[in-house]
C-alpha cells in the first residue's frame, strides 16, 4: 500500500519533471544546445505567477477543491508571456550571435550557464530567499479506497501534463509550424534550403517551450514551494535525465523519462535514506548513458549529431 | 581585524558583516587573506583549464571535486571523533599526507564520473557533472557516521601553525607564502604537462577529435587522463581550503564555487595558464571586493550585494563568451618550443586554436 502511495506521488513529481523536460527537449532538439538555464526559467515562471496572484493580488476566490482561485489563469498566462519574452530576448542578444558565428554548441551552453546564474540571482533579489507559497490555506487530500491519498491539485498536475503533451503532439504532427520545427530539428540547413525561415522557427520554439516551462514551474511551486534555488538543486539534473532517457528532441520520450525519473525517485525512499533521493536521477542518467546513450526512444541520428 | 572569516564561506551568504577597511592595517590584512583565497581558486582554475581549456571537456561539478578533497584531507588529519561527533577517519596523519589524500580522492572521483561519460558527446558529461555536487552534498548531510552530517568537521589542523608561533611571524602571512608556493608548483606541473606532447594531443582532441583518432591517438584515454589530472588538482585546492578555514560543512560547498571557477577561466583565458591565474585574481577581486563597498551602495543594492555579485559573474560569463571568447589573455598559438611562431598563418598551426569552439577565423590569440 505504501508502495502504491509512493507511485502516485512519483507520478505527480514525474509529471512536473516530464513537462519541464518536454520544453527542454524541444529547445535541445531544435536549437541543438543544452540549455543550462532551463530550470531557472521554470523558477522565473513560478515567481511571475506569484507576482500576479500575491504581489498584484488577483486571487479569484477558490476553484472547486483546488488550492487556488481563478487568478491562477491570468497568472499562468502572464508567466508564459514573461518566460517567452525573456527567452526570445536572450536568444536574440546572446544565443543568436553565437549561432551566427558558428561557434561550437558547447560555448552556447556555457553562455546559458551565465544566464542561469544571473537569472537566479535576479529572482532572489526581487522576491527574497525565503520559500513562498501562492496560498497559505491547508489543502486537503482526497482519500480513496485503501487509504490512498491524493490532493486535487495533484490530479490536475497529472491531467494537465497529459493534456499539454497531446497538444504538443498535435502541434508537431498536424500543423505547418510543427513540420517546420521537426525539419529544423532534423537538418537546419536543409530546412532553410527548402524555404523554411529557421530563425522564425527557433523563436516559435522558444515561445512554445516557454508554455511548458512556465506551467511546470507553477506546478512545482504548487506541489512544494516557490524556491529561488530550485533550478540547480532540484530540477535541472532530473530534467536532463528525463530528456536523455527519452532521446534528445523527443517530447513523448521526455514525458515518459520524467515519469520514470519521478517514480523511481519517490519509490527509492522505501529502501534508502530520503537524503539520497537526488542520486536516483543521476544513477538513471549514468545507466542510460552506458547502456543506450541515444535514449529509450531516440534515433541513431539524434544521438550522433 | 578582518582575518580569514571574510573568506570562510567562499560562495555563500554568511559573512554579512565586514568591518570597514579604513585603516592601513585592515587593508593589509584583507589583502593577505584575499590573495590566499585567490591562490586557492587559482589552483582550481588551473585544474579546470586542463579539462576545459586544453581538452574541451566541460565539468560543471568543480565543487564536488573540491569538496571531496577538502573532506578527505580533513578526515585524514583530524583527531578521532569526540563524544558528540561521528565521522570516519580521524587518523591524525600529517597535513601533507592529507593533501595528497585529497588529490587522490579528487582523481578517483574524476575517474568514476569520467569512465562512463567521457566516450560520449561533450554535452553529456556536462549534464552528468551538474548532479554530482548536489548528490555528494545530500549524502554528506544524510548519512550518519560518515562526515558528521550538517554539524560539519571542526578543528581541522592548520599547516605550519607551530612554525609561525615559534618564529613569531604573522600566521596569515605564512599561510599566504605556503599557498602561493603550492600554486607555483601546480602551475609548473600544469604548464609542463600541457606544453608536452601529451598536452598537444589534448589540444588536438579539443580541436578535432576525429583527426586525433585518425593519427592513432586513443582519444578517450587521453580525455580521461586530463579529467583525472584536473579532478586531482581540484581536490588539492579543496584540501588546502579545508585546512585554511578549519571548519567545513556540506553547505560550504555549493554550486556557486563551481560558477566562480568557471568565470575565472572564461574571463582569464581558456587554454592559457597564466590567463586563468589572472582570471582568479580579477574575478576573485570582484567577488570578494564587492561586499566591501556595501555601505557605499544605495540601500536597495547594498542589502542585495550578495545577489549583485552573482548577477555580475553571470553577466561576465555572457559578455566574455560573446565579445572576447579568448579571455583576457588568449591562448598562445604555439605548437612547441621548437616550432616557428607567429609566421602569419603559414606555420604548423593551420586553423588557429579554438577555432572550433569560438568560430573565429585565423589565430586564436589576441
Amino acid at each position: 500500500m505504501d508502495i502504491l502511495q509512493l507511485v502516485i506521488v512519483g507520478m505527480v513529481v514525474g509529471s512536473i519533471i516530464g513537462l519541464g523536460a518536454m520544453g527542454l527537449t524541444l529547445t535541445f532538439g531544435v536549437l541543438k544546445f543544452a540549455n543550462f538555464a532551463h530550470a531557472d526559467l521554470m523558477t522565473l515562471g513560478m515567481y511571475l505567477a506569484f507576482f500576479v496572484i500575491v504581489d498584484v493580488g488577483i486571487v479569484g476566490g477558490h476553484v472547486g477543491p483546488f488550492s487556488f482561485g481563478w487568478g491562477m489563469i491570468p497568472a499562468v498566462l502572464f508567466a508564459w508571456g514573461g518566460v517567452a519574452a525573456f527567452t526570445v530576448g536572450v536568444d536574440r542578444f546572446v544565443f543568436r550571435p553565437l549561432r551566427r558565428r558558428e561557434t561550437d554548441f558547447l560555448s552556447i551552453g556555457i553562455a546559458s550557464l551565465g544566464v542561469a546564474i544571473a537569472l537566479q540571482a535576479v529572482v532572489q533579489a526581487i522576491w527574497g530567499s525565503a520559500p513562498l507559497r501562492y496560498h497559505s490555506e491547508i489543502h486537503r487530500a482526497l482519500t480513496f479506497a485503501g487509504g490512498l491519498k491524493i490532493k486535487p491539485d495533484q490530479i490536475l498536475i497529472i491531467g494537465l501534463t497529459l493534456a499539454m503533451a497531446v497538444a504538443l503532439y498535435l502541434l508537431l504532427h498536424r500543423t505547418r509550424l510543427g513540420t517546420a520545427m521537426r525539419a529544423t530539428s532534423d537538418n537546419a540547413p536543409l530546412a532553410e534550403a527548402s524555404g523554411i525561415d529557421t530563425e522564425r522557427v527557433r523563436i516559435a520554439t522558444w515561445v512554445i517551450a516557454s508554455a511548458m516551462t512556465a506551467v511546470a514551474g507553477v506546478m512545482f511551486a504548487l506541489q512544494s514551494q516557490l524556491r529561488f534555488d530550485a533550478g540547480f538543486e532540484f530540477l535541472l539534473l532530473p530534467m536532463f535525465a528525463a530528456v536523455i532517457l527519452g532521446g534528445i528532441g523527443n517530447p513523448w520520450g521526455a514525458l515518459v523519462g520524467g515519469l520514470i525519473v519521478g517514480i523511481s525517485q519517490e519509490l527509492s525512499t522505501e529502501w534508502i535514506n530520503t537524503g539520497f533521493k537526488p542520486g536516483v536521477p543521476f544513477l538513471l542518467l549514468i545507466l542510460i548513458l552506458i547502456v543506450r546513450p541515444r535514449g529509450l526512444f531516440g534515433s541513431e541520428t539524434q544521438w550522433s549529431t | 581585524m578582518l582575518p580569514v572569516d571574510a573568506f570562510t564561506s567562499l560562495a555563500g551568504e554568511a559573512p554579512a558583516l565586514l568591518p570597514p577597511l579604513i585603516t592601513f592595517g585592515g587593508s593589509v590584512n584583507w589583502t593577505v587573506g584575499f590573495l590566499t583565497t585567490a591562490a586557492i581558486f587559482a589552483i582550481a582554475a588551473l585544474a579546470l583549464n586542463v579539462q576545459w581549456g586544453y581538452t574541451g571537456t566541460i565539468n560543471f561539478g568543480v565543487v564536488a571535486f573540491f569538496g571531496v578533497g577538502a573532506y578527505t584531507s580533513a578526515l585524514l588529519t583530524l583527531d578521532a571523533p569526540g563524544e558528540f561527533e561521528s565521522y570516519v577517519g580521524g587518523l591524525e596523519l600529517a597535513i601533507p599526507i592529507g593533501w595528497v589524500g585529497g588529490m587522490v580522492a579528487g582523481g578517483v572521483l574524476a575517474l568514476l564520473v569520467g569512465l562512463p561519460t567521457l566516450r560520449l558527446r561533450d554535452d553529456f558529461l556536462a549534464i552528468a557533472t551538474i548532479g554530482i555536487a548536489t548528490i555528494l552534498r545530500s549524502i554528506a548531510n544524510a548519512q550518519e557516521g560518515l562526515v558528521n552530517r550538517a554539524r560539519g568537521l571542526n578543528g581541522i589542523p592548520r599547516p605550519l601553525e607551530g612554525f609561525a608561533n615559534d618564529m613569531g611571524v604573522d600566521y596569515d602571512l605564512v599561510l599566504l607564502v605556503l599557498t602561493s608556493g603550492v600554486l607555483l608548483m601546480v602551475f609548473l606541473v600544469v604548464r609542463g604537462a600541457t606544453a608536452s606532447p601529451w598536452g598537444r594531443v589534448l589540444r588536438a582532441i579539443r580541436e578535432n577529435e576525429a583527426t586525433a583518432q585518425s593519427v592513432g591517438k586513443m582519444t578517450t584515454s587521453y580525455r580521461i587522463q586530463s579529467f583525472v589530472l584536473g579532478g586531482a588538482l581540484m581536490g588539492l585546492a579543496g584540501a588546502i581550503f579545508a585546512h585554511r578555514i578549519g571548519t567545513i560543512a556540506p553547505d560550504s560547498f555549493d554550486n556557486l564555487t563551481t560558477f566562480l571557477v568557471w568565470t575565472m577561466v572564461i574571463v582569464g583565458g581558456s587554454g592559457n595558464n597564466r590567463g586563468v591565474m589572472l582570471g582568479a585574481l580579477v574575478v576573485g577581486f570582484v567577488w570578494f571586493g564587492l561586499p566591501l563597498i556595501q555601505e557605499e551602495l544605495p540601500d536597495f543594492l547594498g542589502t542585495r550585494v550578495f545577489m549583485l555579485r552573482r548577477i555580475a559573474i553571470g553577466l561576465l560569463i555572457i559578455a566574455f563568451v560573446l565579445t572576447r571568447p579568448q579571455g583576457l589573455l588568449g591562448e598562445e598559438p604555439r605548437v612547441s618550443r621548437f616550432a616557428p611562431r607567429g609566421d602569419g598563418g603559414g606555420g604548423l598551426w593551420p586553423t588557429g586554436l579554438w577555432s572550433r569552439i569560438r568560430g573565429q577565423p585565423g589565430g586564436g590569440a589576441a
